[in-house]
C-alpha cells in the first residue's frame, strides 16, 4: 500500500536515487548548496529579487536577453570544464594497474556530460546570445521581430540547463556518448534515468533553439533599417542568419529522432531496437543529419565575428565582401550533404563513402576563401593588436590545422583508421575550440564595450589569451600523436605504459587552460573595480564600422532615437566620413513590447513536466502539462503588449548622451 | 544648430553624394510598425520546420516501412474506404476553413465563426474516425510494439492526429477571440495562421494517405 503510494507520488525517484554514496559528486554538491545558498542570501539581503524579476527575468529587451544567454554559456562552461578536467586527469594517472580515481560507471557520465553541455549549454547560448545582442543593432532595429518568443526562448534554454544540472544530484546522467546511440542507448542496456534526462534536457532546450532561429530570421528579413539591402548587411548578420536558416532546418530533425527514441524507450516501439524490425543506424543517420549542421550552426557566426573584428582592426574594408557572403551561403548548403562522414564504417559502400568524402573535402573551398578574404584584409593595414585582433589570429593559425586534419579525415580509408580514436577528438576540438571559442572570446571583448560601457581589463585579458592559446596546444596536439597510434576515444584506464606521457602533457595543456579560463573571471572581476578608468563615452571605443556603434554604450532601451538609413555596407564608417550630424531634437514617443511573465513561466512548467517523465511522476506530468496549456492560452488572451516611451523619457535620455559626448562628466 | 538638416529631405534614401555636397539622408522620422508584416512570414518558417519533423516520419516510414517482423502487412490492415471517409473529412475541413476566411475578408463575424464551428465538426469527425482506427488495430493485435513497420505507422499517422487535435483547441480558443473581440486584426492575424495551420495539415495527409495507405495496399 505505502509502496504503491510513493511510486504513484514520487515515480522511479527514491532515496537510493541520490548519489550520496559518491564522495565527489556529495562534496560537489555541498559546494554547489553552499554557492547557492549564498548568492539568494546576499540576493534577498540587497533586495534584488524584484529587481531581477521585473527588468531582467521578464524582459523582452533583446540586449538584456542577450546578456543573460552570455550568463547561461559562461557559467556552464565552468561546469563543462571541470568534467573536462576530471577527464584528464583520470586519464593522465590510470596507467600501470592503478583504477584512476573515477569508477567506469562516473567516468561514462562525465564524457557523455562534456559533449552535451559543451555544445548545447555552452556553445550554443554563448553564440545566440551574441547574435541576440548584436543583429538588431547592426541592422539599425527597435527590437527582434516576436520579444516575447526571444524571452520564451532563452528561458527554455534555461530549463534545459536545469535539467542536466538535475542530473548531477538526482539521479545520473547518460552513460552513453554525447549522441545517445541506440541500442546502447535502448531500454534494454540504459533502462536508467540517465537517457531520459539527456532526452527532455535537449528536448526543452530544443524547443528554445528552434523558436529563436525563427525569430532571428524573422529580424533579418524583415527588420532592417531603410537602404540596408541584403548585400549591404554587415557579414556578422549574413552569418547569423545562415546560422538560423540552419537551426531551423536541422533543428526539428534532433527533435524527431529523439521523439523516436523517447517512444522506444517509453511506448515500447521498436524503431531503433535490434529485433522487430528496428533499425538503429537509422537513428546515427538522423541525428547526423542534424548533427553536421549543428558545428556550422556554431562556427559562421564565429566566422562573422572575425570578419567585423579583422577589418575593424585594420581600419580596412572587408576584402571580398561578396564572396564572403556567397562562401558562407554555400557552406550553408554544402553542410547537408556530408552527415555520412561520421560514419563511414557503417558499410554503405565505396560509391556513398566517395560522395560524402568528396562533399566534405569541398567544404574546404569556400571556408579556405575566407581565410585568404581575412589575410587579405590585414595586407597593409594597420593593424591594431588589441584583444579581438590576437584572438582573430591565434583563431587562423589554429583552425587552418584543426581544417586540414578534417580533410584528412574526410578520406575514407584514412577514416577507416582513424575513426573513434584520440585523433578525431583532437580533430574536433582543434576547430570547436580553436573556431567556435577563440570566435566567442573575441566577439565577448569586441562587443563588451558596447554592452557595458566599459572595455575589459587588457592584462588579464592577454594572461587569459596566452594560457588558453599555449593550453589547447598542450592539451590537445598529444592527442593527434595518440589517435595516430591507435588509442581509442573514451577509454578509463590503459595498459601500454609509454602512452602515459603524452596523457601528462595534455593533462599539463588542461591546467593551463584552467588558468586561462581563471584569468579571464579574475578580468572581469578587475574590470568591473576599474570600470571608471576604462571607461568608454564614445560609443565607439574601436573605431568601429557598422551601425551598432553609431549609438550609445550601453545602447537605450530603444536602440536608436530615429531608425537610421543605410547607404553602404559598412554604414557607420559611411556615417562618419561623410559628415553625419546626430540629431538633438525633434524626437518621439517610442512604441515598444511590454515586459511579461508568460515566458519563465511556460519554460518552468516545461522543465517540470521534462522532470516528471523522467522519473515517471504521471501526476506531475498531466498537472504540468495542462499548466502549459492554460498559461499558452491565456497568454493569448492579453492584447495589451505594447507601450510608449514617453518624448520626455527620450529626450532626457539624448541629452544625457550629448552631454556624455561633449566631454562634460 | 545644423543637426537636422538632412532630416529634412525626407524619409527615404539618398544616393551616394560626393564629398563637400549636402550629406545624404542619414534617418527617418517617421515610426513603422512590423510585427504584423513579420507574423505570417514567421509563422512560414514555423510551418516549414514542422514539415522537416514530418519529413522525418515520413523517412522513418520509407525505411522501416516493410519490416513486418513477421507480422501483419498493410494489405492485411488497412481498411481504404474507412480511410477514404477520413480523408474526405478533412479535406471537407479545408474547404469550410477556407469559407470562414472569405467570410472573414468581408468582416461578417457571424457568418466566419459559423463556417469556423463546421471546421470544427469535420475536425472532429476525422479525429474521431482515426481513433476508432487506431483502436481496432491494437485490438487486432497490430498495436505500435509489433513491429517496426507499425511503430513508424503509428507514430506517422499519429503525429499528424496529434496536431489536426492541437488545431482543434486553438479553433476553439479563437472562436472565443472573435467572440469577445470581433474580426480585430490581432485576430484576423490569428485566424490566418490557424488558416495556414490547418491547410498544411491537409497536405501533409494527402501525403500520408498516399504513400502510407494507397502504396501500402497495393504491397
Amino acid at each position: 500500500m505505502l509502496e504503491t503510494l510513493t511510486t504513484f507520488l514520487f515515480g522511479r525517484l527514491s532515496l537510493e536515487s541520490f548519489p550520496y554514496h559518491e564522495p565527489i559528486v556529495v562534496a560537489t554538491f555541498f559546494a554547489v548548496m553552499l554557492g547557492g545558498i549564498a548568492l539568494v542570501a546576499a540576493l534577498s539581503y540587497f533586495k534584488l529579487w524584484g529587481y531581477l524579476w521585473k527588468e531582467w527575468f521578464t524582459t523582452v529587451d533583446h540586449k538584456r536577453i542577450g546578456i543573460m544567454y552570455m550568463i547561461l554559456g559562461l557559467i556552464m562552461l565552468l561546469r563543462g570544464f571541470a568534467d573536462a578536467i576530471m577527464m584528464r586527469a583520470q586519464q593522465a594517472i590510470a596507467f600501470n594497474g592503478s583504477e584512476g580515481y573515477l569508477n567506469s560507471h562516473h567516468f561514462d557520465q562525465v564524457f557523455t556530460a562534456h559533449g552535451v553541455i559543451m555544445i548545447f549549454f555552452v556553445a550554443m547560448p554563448l553564440v545566440t546570445g551574441l547574435m541576440n545582442y548584436v543583429v538588431p543593432l547592426q541592422i539599425g532595429a527597435r527590437d527582434v521581430s516576436f520579444p516575447f518568443l526571444n524571452n520564451f526562448s532563452f528561458w527554455m534554454t534555461v530549463g534545459g540547463a536545469v535539467l542536466i544540472m538535475a542530473s548531477l544530484f538526482i539521479g545520473e546522467f547518460a552513460r552513453t556518448g554525447w549522441l545517445a546511440y541506440p541500442p546502447l542507448s535502448g531500454l534494454e542496456a540504459s533502462p536508467d534515468v540517465g537517457v531520459d534526462y539527456y532526452i527532455w534536457a535537449l528536448q526543452v532546450a530544443g524547443v528554445g533553439t528552434t523558436l529563436s532561429g525563427i525569430n532571428l530570421i524573422c529580424t533579418i528579413i524583415k527588420m532592417r533599417a531603410p537602404g540596408m539591402t541584403m548585400m549591404k548587411m554587415p557579414v556578422f548578420t549574413w552569418t547569423s542568419l545562415c546560422t538560423n536558416v540552419l537551426i531551423v532546418a536541422s533543428f526539428p530533425i534532433l527533435t524527431a529522432v529523439l521523439v523516436l527514441l523517447s517512444l522506444d524507450r517509453y511506448v515500447g516501439t521498436h524503431f531503433f531496437t535490434n529485433d522487430m524490425g528496428g533499425n538503429p543506424m537509422m537513428y546515427v543517420n538522423l541525428i547526423w543529419i542534424w548533427g553536421h549542421p549543428e558545428v556550422y550552426i556554431l562556427i559562421l557566426p564565429c566566422f562573422g565575428i572575425f570578419s567585423e573584428v579583422t577589418s575593424t582592426f585594420t581600419g580596412k574594408k572587408l576584402f571580398g565582401y561578396t564572396s564572403m557572403v556567397y562562401a558562407t551561403v554555400v557552406i550553408t548548403i554544402l553542410s547537408y550533404l556530408v552527415w555520412l562522414h561520421h560514419f563511414f564504417t557503417m558499410g554503405s559502400g565505396a560509391s556513398v563513402n566517395s560522395f560524402f568524402g568528396i562533399t566534405t573535402m569541398i567544404i574546404s573551398i569556400p571556408t579556405g576563401a575566407k581565410i585568404f578574404n581575412w589575410l587579405f584584409t590585414m595586407y597593409r593595414g594597420r593593424i591594431r593588436f588589441e584583444l579581438p585582433m590576437m584572438w582573430t589570429i591565434a583563431f587562423m593559425l589554429t583552425f587552418v590545422i584543426g581544417g586540414m586534419t578534417g580533410v584528412l579525415l574526410a578520406v575514407p580509408p584514412a577514416d577507416f583508421v582513424l575513426h573513434n580514436s584520440l585523433f578525431l577528438i583532437a580533430h574536433f576540438h582543434n576547430v570547436i575550440i580553436g573556431g567556435v571559442l577563440f570566435g566567442l572570446f573575441a566577439g565577448i571583448y569586441y562587443w563588451w564595450p558596447k554592452a557595458f560601457g566599459f572595455r575589459l581589463d587588457p592584462f588579464w585579458g592577454k594572461m587569459s589569451f596566452w594560457f588558453w592559446v599555449i593550453g589547447f596546444y598542450f592539451a590537445f596536439m598529444p592527442l593527434y600523436v595518440l589517435g595516430l597510434m591507435g588509442v581509442t576515444r573514451r577509454l578509463r584506464v590503459f595498459e601500454d605504459p609509454s602512452l602515459q606521457i603524452w596523457f601528462q602533457i595534455a593533462a599539463f595543456g588542461a591546467v593551463l587552460i584552467a588558468l586561462g579560463i581563471g584569468s579571464f573571471l579574475i578580468q572581469i572581476a578587475v574590470s568591473i573595480l576599474k570600470r571608471k578608468q576604462l571607461v568608454d563615452v564614445t560609443g565607439d571605443p574601436w573605431h568601429g564600422r557598422t551601425l551598432e556603434w553609431a549609438t550609445s554604450s550601453p545602447p537605450p532601451d530603444y536602440n536608436f532615437a530615429f531608425t537610421p538609413v543605410i547607404h553602404d555596407n559598412d554604414a557607420w564608417w559611411d556615417m562618419k566620413k561623410r559628415g553625419y550630424v546626430r540629431p538633438l531634437e525633434g524626437f518621439r514617443p517610442i512604441h515598444m513590447p511590454s515586459n511579461t511573465g508568460a515566458g519563465i513561466i511556460l519554460a518552468g512548467l516545461s522543465t517540470a513536466l521534462g522532470f516528471a517523465l523522467i522519473w515517471h511522476i504521471w501526476w506531475l506530468a498531466a498537472v504540468s502539462f495542462i499548466g502549459l496549456l492554460a498559461v499558452a492560452i491565456g497568454h493569448t488572451f492579453n492584447y495589451n503588449r505594447d507601450f510608449h516611451i514617453p518624448v520626455d523619457e527620450v529626450v532626457r535620455t539624448e541629452n544625457e548622451r550629448t552631454r556624455l559626448l561633449s566631454g562634460q562628466v | 544648430m545644423t543637426t537636422t538638416v538632412e532630416a529634412m529631405h525626407g524619409g527615404h534614401a539618398g544616393h551616394d553624394t560626393p564629398r563637400g555636397a549636402t550629406p545624404p539622408v542619414f534617418y527617418v522620422r517617421d515610426e513603422h510598425a512590423h510585427e504584423a508584416a513579420s507574423t505570417a512570414l514567421g509563422f512560414w518558417i514555423y510551418l516549414m520546420s514542422d514539415c522537416l519533423i514530418f519529413a522525418v516520419l515520413f523517412a522513418t516510414y520509407g525505411v522501416l516501412g516493410t519490416s513486418y517482423a513477421a507480422g501483419p502487412t498493410p494489405k492485411e490492415l488497412f481498411d481504404l474506404k474507412l480511410v477514404a471517409l477520413n480523408t474526405s473529412m478533412l479535406l471537407f475541413s479545408s474547404i469550410t476553413y477556407g469559407f470562414a476566411m472569405l467570410a472573414m475578408e468581408k468582416g461578417r463575424t457571424a457568418q466566419t465563426q459559423g463556417w469556423l464551428v463546421v471546421t470544427l465538426l469535420f475536425g472532429l469527425a476525422f479525429l474521431g474516425i482515426e481513433l476508432f482506427e487506431f483502436a481496432h488495430l491494437i485490438h487486432e493485435g497490430a498495436g505500435p510494439w509489433r513491429s517496426a513497420f507499425l511503430s513508424s505507422f503509428f507514430t506517422l499517422v499519429g503525429t499528424h492526429g496529434l496536431h489536426v487535435t492541437f488545431g482543434s483547441v486553438w479553433l476553439v480558443t479563437l472562436m472565443v477571440q472573435v467572440a469577445r473581440r470581433g474580426l480585430i486584426p490581432a485576430n484576423r492575424r490569428r485566424l490566418m495562421c490557424l488558416s495556414m495551420f490547418w491547410h498544411f495539415l491537409d497536405v501533409i495527409w494527402i501525403g500520408v494517405f498516399t504513400f502510407v495507405y494507397l502504396m501500402g495496399a497495393l504491397r
